[in-house]
């Protein structure tokens, strides 16, 4: 399978070790990511609150770039970025005049045929027996909490994919990967995404749930699809138990970088040693 | 308590209530107070209005107190409450469209709500200036606007350790599409500083 491949602001930055993984994995099963040439931030996650139509333009120029390389879809792993072009796709393919309009303040045209997936339904929906084939060290023992938090699956006008209260490709994947998903009730709770910059003190309240819903659950760790999931959970917590009192200490991960790891990818290459809650206790609970 | 007169409130602002209405497309005039919005909402402890008391001011004209609230400002965006609204009203649209009338009618934030616009113009300036969102020029604006200068400055060193700080930001090659953009969205909407 063959995508346009968006790799969003945060790919060489806060977000690198999401970036080396997915190419990893990507690799092994063959899918095949090719970066739209020039691509531009989409927008995520200030467009929204300034202007409708630089909402839809941002991520609209890529999207007609993207479209001319003769693909079908494009990809993202970031949740915001997503967010950004799967509104674009219904915007752009459902009403004509916002199409004309952005179209026009573009300079290009985007026809609406190329659709746009999130890399977790991209890999989501590979053949399971084609990952379960590259799974070399299955992560037993290993209890992950999949957190999806809003953007991938909310609203689900936009999305669509997966149920908006009680997602499940994650956790397919991670079973697919060998460890034990379970069940826990903070999953599609919020971040507090860019709130962690502007609002630090409401953020850490929102973080502290969704960490204390880890513990709870009786999880490992917790397993992101996002660079603003990780950034918040995963940098964050030190901010939660310096502010709440708290001393959480669970580790984050990127469901590109568990999978790699059952794939048998070095941890140098997925990013593992880059985290900043220590990602090796746990670690060596699978080998 | 300062007292309103409802039926004053609604046909002066009949104009408002209609384009909050277009311009999100959403039914807000179907709202019923279930309340459920609000019950879901992550960050309803911060805000000053809560997610159905806004669709309730919507529908009553209350214009003024809606564009200065922190409400439209502190909304995450997740959508938890467009999910679950009996009425199929994405109140998350209308809070949108309420920061983007309040930057329109040059409503200066307050407080809390205040950051959030902040950080806004501070990310859509690094976008402006060179098509890509650049981590460090983000925060370095973002503090220097918001008078918190060693805000998240804890981060740098770990950051930088791990190789994710870039110091230097990414340029689009096509920065006339972006100026365009930009200028066209300006033109055609205001509202972008």
């Amino acid at each position: 399978m063959r995508y346009a491949y968006f790799p969003g602001c945060s790919a060489h930055g806060t977000g690198k070790e999401y970036e080396s993984s997915t190419q990893a994995v990507a690799k092994k099963l063959g899918m095949e990511l090719v970066e739209i040439p020039d691509w531009n931030c989409c927008g995520a996650t200030a467009a929204h609150g300034k202007s409708h139509l630089l909402n839809v333009a941002l991520p609209a120029r890529n999207l007609a770039i993207a479209e001319g390389m003769g693909l079908d879809n494009l990809t993202t792993g970031c949740a915001a970025c997503y967010q950004q072009f799967a509104n674009a796709y219904k915007e752009m393919t459902e009403n004509k005049e916002i199409r004309d309009k952005v179209n026009r303040i573009i300079g290009r045209e985007y026809k609406g045929n190329l659709k746009v997936k999130s890399l977790v339904e991209a890999i989501g929906t590979v053949d399971p027996e084609l990952i379960k084939s590259h799974i070399v060290k299955p992560l037993s023992g290993l209890k992950v909490a999949a957190y999806y938090g809003c953007l991938l699956v909310r609203p689900p006008k936009i999305t669509g994919f997966d149920d908006p209260e009680n997602p499940m490709f994650m956790d397919n994947l991670m079973k697919l990967a060998g460890a034990e998903a379970l069940d826990w009730a903070h999953k599609t709770e919020c971040c507090g995404a860019s709130l962690g910059v502007s609002n630090l003190g409401i953020a850490v309240r929102l973080i502290d749930k969704i960490l204390r819903g880890v513990i709870d659950s009786g999880a490992d760790c917790v397993v992101v699809a996002c660079p603003f999931c990780h950034l918040n959970l995963d940098w964050h917590q030190k901010s939660v138990n310096k502010q709440l009192g708290t001393n959480y200490e669970m580790p984050v991960f990127y469901f590109t970088e568990l999978l790699g790891l059952a794939m048998g990818i070095n941890q140098d290459e997925l990013g593992l040693k880059t985290h900043f809650t220590d990602t090796q206790k746990v670690l060596s609970k699978v080998g | 308590m300062e007292s309103i007169n409802l039926n004053q409130s609604i046909s002066k602002n009949a104009d408002f209530i209609q384009l909050v209405g277009e311009e999100s497309g959403q039914p807000v005039q179907k709202c019923y107070q279930c309340g459920k919005c609000t019950a879901g909402c992550p960050v309803a402890f911060a805000m000053d209005y809560t997610p159905n008391q806004v669709i309730r001011m919507v529908q009553l004209g209350m214009k003024d107190e809606l564009l200065k609230s922190h409400t439209i400002w502190i909304c995450a965006s997740c959508s938890t409450c467009s999910t679950r609204c009996p009425c199929n009203v994405e109140i998350a649209k209308v809070m949108e469209i309420l920061r983007i009338m309040a930057g329109r009618s040059g409503t200066a934030p307050a407080g809390k709500a205040k950051y959030v616009e902040i950080m806004y113009n501070a990310l859509l300036g690094t976008v402006e200036k060179y098509g890509r969102t650049y981590e460090v020029g983000l925060v370095m604006q973002n503090n220097l606007k918001s008078g918190r200068l060693f805000n998240g400055a804890d981060m740098g060193m770990p950051m930088l350790q791990r190789g994710k700080l870039k110091l230097t930001p990414s340029k689009v090659k096509g920065m006339a599409e972006i100026a365009r953009i930009f200028s066209e969205a300006r033109k055609m909407e205001g509202g972008v500083k």
